[in-house]
């Protein structure tokens, strides 16, 4: 469904400075999209280990909290790199984006993503005990496979 | 090699393959995924040898630990790498970012070869004093540079703007990806 209001900011958007100028050159939206994919992978990397760690299927023996604060720094630097290289690549196709479905999954579930590691997770991992935090750590990788996956289909789009 | 890859081509599965409507978006997707396993675990391992990450931890117990994802990301990552390459196989032979990735690899690969190696042997003496070589630091500083690389050449592979269909080429572009180009169509174009 396309609404008037919203289709217009897309358009707003798409016509900014940063965006033409991403447009206009051949290099720069792959070499953006290049350094997109390595945040995905420092992301993904502390995301795997905290959520396996919790799933029990590593570091079985290891403090979860140590895991926590050793993971944490990569989950921002990851996730900084993912926005700053995020935000050109939208704004250089808007429009397309607007009528893209995976793109708004991988949106949708990149603010579940931040919130649910934010909010429940982490304050989880360092209150609580037991299979409760199996359960949060799969619901973690679950969503974050899928802000991966769903990013690579806007350009299937 | 080109007759080879041109008679990969024609071959039915990578047809099938390549008109697929959701199978080849499904493959890259998961060739997608298997990178963000496979580096983002290998960022930990090869950062726990600079001291910077996971110091308590030692680092047999590091490898023993997170090793097997990474290796699992690497063998998931192959495998549909392999099966991209077959559902392209000309473009992808003659396209010169998959022939810098290739190369890439290769030297990435013996890297890991010599770095593992002296790391199975040595792991157990760095657990007892801690004391990592700087030798082995900057093997897992060069690892990660050059994964990195294989990572931007990699999603360099989908822009054409070197492709033997879109002439004409510098000629020394044109040598390093095998295209077969008739010069005499561009007689008279500044270098050719």
């Amino acid at each position: 469904m396309v609404s008037k209001e919203l289709i217009d900011i897309f358009y707003v958007l798409e016509d900014t400075f940063i965006g033409e100028y991403v447009r206009s050159s051949i290099w720069l939206f792959p070499v953006i999209e290049s350094f997109h994919l390595i945040g995905l992978g420092i992301l993904g990397g502390s995301v795997v280990i905290m959520d396996f760690k919790l799933m029990k299927l590593i570091f079985r023996g290891t403090n979860k909290i140590y895991i926590l604060d050793q993971t944490r720094k990569f989950f921002i630097v990851g996730l900084s790199l993912l926005i700053l290289t995020g935000v050109p690549l939208f704004l250089s196709e808007a429009v397309k984006c607007y009528y893209s479905r995976a793109f708004w999954i991988k949106m949708i579930s990149l603010v579940i993503g931040v919130l649910f590691v934010y909010f429940v997770r982490n304050p989880l991992i360092v209150k609580k005990e037991g299979t409760i935090l199996i359960l949060i750590g799969f619901v973690s990788f679950s969503i974050w496979t899928v802000v991966a996956a769903s990013g690579r289909w806007i350009g299937f789009s | 090699m080109l007759d080879f890859v041109v008679w990969l081509s024609e071959t039915k599965w990578s047809i099938a393959l390549h008109e697929s409507l959701y199978l080849y978006p499904w493959i890259e997707s998961t060739h997608v995924l298997s990178i963000c396993l496979f580096f983002g675990t290998l960022l930990f391992v090869d950062l726990r040898l600079t001291d910077k990450v996971f110091n308590k931890l030692s680092v047999s117990e590091m490898n023993t630990k997170v090793l097997p994802l990474t290796i699992f990301g690497f063998l998931v990552m192959s495998i549909t790498g392999l099966l991209l390459f077959y559902a392209i196989p000309v473009r992808n032979y003659q396209n010169i970012f998959f022939r810098i990735k290739m190369l890439l690899i290769a030297v990435a690969g013996i890297n890991a070869f010599f770095f593992h190696r002296r790391m199975s042997k040595e792991a157990k003496i760095w657990d007892k004093d801690s004391s990592i070589p700087r030798s082995m630091k900057n093997s897992a500083i060069t690892s990660l540079v050059l994964w990195s690389s294989v990572i931007i050449s990699g999603r360099m592979i989908a822009y054409n703007w070197f492709d033997c269909d879109r002439q004409p080429q510098p000629r020394w572009i044109n040598e390093l990806t095998s295209c077969e180009v008739d010069y005499s169509l561009f007689e008279g174009i500044d270098g050719f």
